[in-house]
């Protein structure tokens, strides 16, 4: 493999989302044809990456990188080793065959340019979620999986239930997605790692780093939450509201197996600590189980294996998390062989629904002279889950039987590991024998073969399942070793055979399987009678719970609504004078920064005093008046006196427009409030009337306090001089304050009259606009404000 | 001097937000003429104070003779005293018609604009 070839790998990954933006119109062109078209995108990365097999399972790792957001040291780099080769392969294979399935399974769809566009995009994501090798933009890819997820499964939209699913499937592993976020986050402050290979080179260093425990715990939620692990699984089972391509492609063969990627790609920077080899058998062990359980008790088709992916991917977690070297071989086994198979059985469930217009298993029979070729791929794809020979099914599970035996002897793994590969077989042969053979039955369209579009993918799934069974030498060679060997963190030698060489234990667990598995089969609708009833007994599930949480939240937020959103204009003003002045007390309060009160008695003449005296008795007046007019008289008082104060310093512009403003403002009050028959005095009840003191005075002391505050402050006078020393050389007018309104700060000026001229039209329109349901009839109804405003404004 | 302002101030604040609080709308006009005043004063004031020098330039001269009053509060008061008062003359005209189609000065009455009654929150997807 030539060096340059890597560097393009940089642009060709992106190539599916040029491929998503040219879907609809392609679609629109030449209609459902355009999925063979498009598949040439996936199937040309295929072919890319295949060239790239001899070299990575020599052992190299290929690796390019280009700066992308420098200033925070974000890179796109992708890094192709064992793990990410194998995922890069089945992303564009699987995408490929998913691609054409399609075209033929959304034949006619009135969006099937947007459902090409939705997929293709997520398969760019995906690729770039196994490719990357910087965590910020491992981060990206990921979260672009869960909202290109979220598209996909609600892409019909008009459904109440698809709704839901997408909704349940963005929160669920979008919220891991940031959990996974802080967790890189973390690690990267602990270690200074930004990049994957950085993190798997330092070592022991993040297993000995004090913030072990919380990386850990970040990136298992993460992990979990993609992965549909026990309790964050409910997601995935609704997922199947989404077409069955996305169940086949996202939900089964790809997507989902993000969080084992995950767990795989930092086993050897994370894994081998006692909290490692706790936590993930545990949850992949009960996700196991429960992921059955639910799986036996399903009816419907695509119900039935999303719940087996459910289990399949517990269990993967399940020997990530024992971390031996058989184990580990084991899952990288299990993990190729379940996208065989899965990714097959679902698109075979998408067939059957097309064709016969149901999923119901107990509604479906005999099915296997009708469909033949779906019937052989379906065949070969369930001798594989079920852990049969000759298929690649087969070897992973005598290794990983080897592997949880050697690692533990009799342990709860093997026992969970025997419980759970016994169910799995069970409902691979009821999934094989109910609808293919016994007697056909009633199906609400009549069955007959899909075109070749349906049957190409599975059909191709389980011969490959098949030929990397048969060609099992190659398949460890160029699969199973490079991909074990970057799992384990070193590099691994590996034998295996198709055909067990000796009786061992493994051999002896998988006839019990089969033997179990076989008495299971007899007894199915007892067993699923059963397992119905335990579900049902408990009555509860995280599905449920989800729709709990998000109730209380709409009514968690509803109720705060509520409070901070009365309706009541009291209220509003209430809560904004409250914050101001506990933001004006507090800091100084807590702060100690109250103004130090270097108070000394002014030296002024009598009648400053007098003004200052006349404005406060004023203001109490206005208070507390009887009557409106008083307080409308009294309010011109006031004003009057600032306006002397004012004049007093040196302001005798501003105290003109005062005035003025001060008498205008008292004449149309008087003219307009005694024409309006008003009860004359204040409602307010005594204890509003402290409430409202209270509030009133901590403002007013605020205001005080700050003011003091400020003026103890030294003085930076650079603004004023700079206008005292330029309004007349360079502005040339005399009066300062006259020259800054005109000149220095002349679109301010502007905005103001602005201002005064909207206010004026607003005031224009209110006068005008015809009463809806008049109940008071004014002596005068055309009261001309926008006159009066003129000429305040004329006034400055 | 600063701090009998600072006082005169804070007695204008209170007032103003005190009437604010009020349901009437009448009230509530008057506390807005006493709340703008008591910020055009804090401006004043936060400017710092120089009695009775008005800040012209004499004829004769480039720049001012002596230390003058800050003009540069008195610009922005200038501004906000025309502001306030548009301000003032909409809310007035504003509560003038809202009482004649209401048929109330009490803002607790007009709620014409709210639900009738509380709904709940849509709970399904």
């Amino acid at each position: 493999m030539p060096p340059s070839a890597i560097d393009g790998t940089l642009l060709f990954a992106l190539a599916p989302f040029v491929a998503a933006a040219l879907g609809p119109w392609l679609t629109g062109l030449i209609g459902s044809r355009a999925g063979w078209i498009l598949a040439i995108v996936p199937a040309l990365l295929f072919a890319h990456f295949t060239t790239m097999i001899p070299a990575v399972a020599h052992g190299d790792v290929l690796a390019a990188s280009v700066p992308w957001v420098s200033a925070f040291g974000v890179d796109y780099s992708i890094r192709v080793d064992g793990l990410s080769l194998v995922f890069a392969l089945l992303i564009t294979g699987i995408g490929a065959l998913i691609v054409i399935y399609a075209g033929g399974y959304l034949k006619g769809h009135a969006h099937q340019g947007r459902f090409f566009s939705f997929i293709l995009m997520f398969m760019g994501a995906m690729l770039g979620l196994v490719l990357a090798d910087d965590l910020i933009s491992l981060f990206i890819f990921w979260e672009l999986t869960s909202i290109t997820s979220f598209l996909l499964i609600g892409f019909d939209h008009t459904r109440a239930a698809a709704r839901r699913a997408a909704l349940q499937a963005l929160v669920i592993t979008g919220g891991g997605g940031l959990a996974l976020l802080a967790g890189f986050l973390v690690l990267m402050s602990a270690t200074g790692a930004s990049s994957m290979s950085e993190v798997l080179a330092l070592g022991d260093a993040v297993r000995d780093s004090g913030l072990y425990v919380p990386i850990l715990i970040l990136v298992l939620a993460g992990a979990f939450s993609k992965s549909a692990q026990v309790p964050l699984h409910s997601w995935l089972p609704n997922a199947m509201e989404a077409p069955t391509p996305v169940s086949a492609y996202l939900h089964s063969a790809t997507m989902v197996k993000a969080g084992v990627y995950l767990l795989m790609r930092m086993n050897p920077a994370l894994g081998d600590t006692a909290l490692w080899t706790t936590i993930l058998p545990i949850f992949g062990g009960a996700t196991f189980l429960v992921g059955m359980i639910l799986a036996v008790k399903n009816t419907d088709l695509k119900q039935i294996l999303a719940y087996t992916t459910v289990a399949s991917l517990g269990l993967l977690v399940m020997l990530t998390g024992i971390g031996t070297k058989l184990a580990i071989e084991g899952a990288v086994l299990y993990l190729i062989a379940h996208a065989l198979f899965k990714g097959g059985l679902f698109m075979v469930a998408g067939t059957i629904d097309h064709e016969t217009g149901t999923r119901e298993i107990t509604g479906l029979g005999g099915l296997r002279r009708a469909m033949p070729v779906t019937f052989a791929a379906a065949a070969l794809a369930c001798l594989s889950m079920a852990g049969l020979p000759p298929m690649i099914g087969f070897v992973a599970k005598e290794v990983l039987y080897d592997g949880v035996w050697q690692a533990g002897g009799l342990s709860i793994a093997l026992l969970v590991g025997l419980v759970g590969n016994t169910l799995m077989f069970a409902v691979a042969a009821i999934l094989i024998i109910k609808p293919f053979f016994g007697r056909k039955t009633e199906t609400p369209k009549h069955a007959h073969e899909g075109p070749p579009s349906l049957w190409l993918g599975p059909l191709t799934l389980s011969v490959l399942a098949l030929a990397s069974a048969l060609l099992l030498h190659d398949t460890t060679h160029y699969f199973v070793v490079p991909m074990a060997s970057a799992v384990y963190g070193a590099p691994l030698s590996i034998d295996l055979h198709l055909i067990p060489t000796k009786i061992s234990a493994p051999v002896v667990l998988t006839v019990i399987t089969i033997a179990s598995g076989i008495g299971l089969v007899m007894v199915f609708s007892a067993l699923r009678a059963a397992f119905a009833g335990l579900v049902n007994g408990i009555g509860w599930g995280p599905d449920r719970g989800f729709d709990q949480v998000l109730r209380s939240l709409v009514f968690l937020a509803s109720g705060l609504s509520d409070i901070l959103q009365p309706g009541r204009m009291k209220g509003y003003v209430m809560i904004t004078f409250v914050v101001t002045a506990a933001t004006l007390l507090i800091p100084m309060w807590v702060f100690g920064e109250w103004p130090r009160f270097t108070f000394t008695w002014p030296d002024a003449p009598f009648y400053f005093w007098v003004v200052f005296a006349i404005a406060a008795v004023s203001l109490w007046a206005v208070l507390v008046s009887a009557t409106r007019l008083i307080a409308i008289v009294t309010l011109g008082i006031q004003g009057t006196m600032v306006a002397i104060i004012f004049m007093l310093y040196g302001a005798p512009d501003l105290s003109f427009t005062q005035f003025m403003v001060e008498v205008l403002s008292v004449i149309i009050l008087a003219l307009v409030m005694t024409r309006l028959n008003l009860s004359p005095s204040d409602h307010r009840s005594w204890g509003t009337r402290l409430r409202d003191g209270t509030v009133a005075i901590a403002c007013g002391a605020g205001f005080a306090l700050l003011l003091i505050a400020v003026v103890e402050q030294p003085f930076d006078p650079r603004l004023s001089d700079f206008f005292a020393e330029y309004s007349r050389v360079i502005a040339h007018g005399r009066n300062i304050v006259n020259v800054i309104i005109v000149d220095f700060r002349a679109l301010d000026t502007l905005g103001e009259i602005s201002v005064v001229m909207t206010a004026g039209l607003a005031i224009l329109a209110l006068i005008r606009l015809r009463s809806r349901h008049r109940r008071f009839d004014p002596t005068r109804p055309d009261l001309d404000d926008g006159e009066s405003l003129k000429e305040a404004a004329r006034d400055a | 001097m600063e701090t009998v302002f600072a006082v005169l101030v804070g007695i204008f604040f209170a007032s103003g937000i005190y009437l604010m609080l009020s349901r009437r709308t009448v009230r509530i006009l008057l506390g807005i003429v006493i709340l703008s005043n008591g910020v055009n004063l804090l401006i004043f004031t936060a400017g710092r104070l120089t009695v009775a020098v008005p800040p012209v330039i004499p004829q004769h001269l480039p720049t001012p003779e002596n230390i003058v009053a800050n003009p540069l509060p008195q610009a922005l008061i200038l501004t906000a005293i025309v502001i306030s008062f548009s301000l003032f003359a909409f809310l007035l005209v504003l509560s003038y018609r809202a009482f004649q189609d209401l048929g109330t000065d009490d803002v607790d009455e007009m709620r014409d604009a709210e639900p009738a009654e509380r709904r709940l929150p849509p709970m399904e997807y």
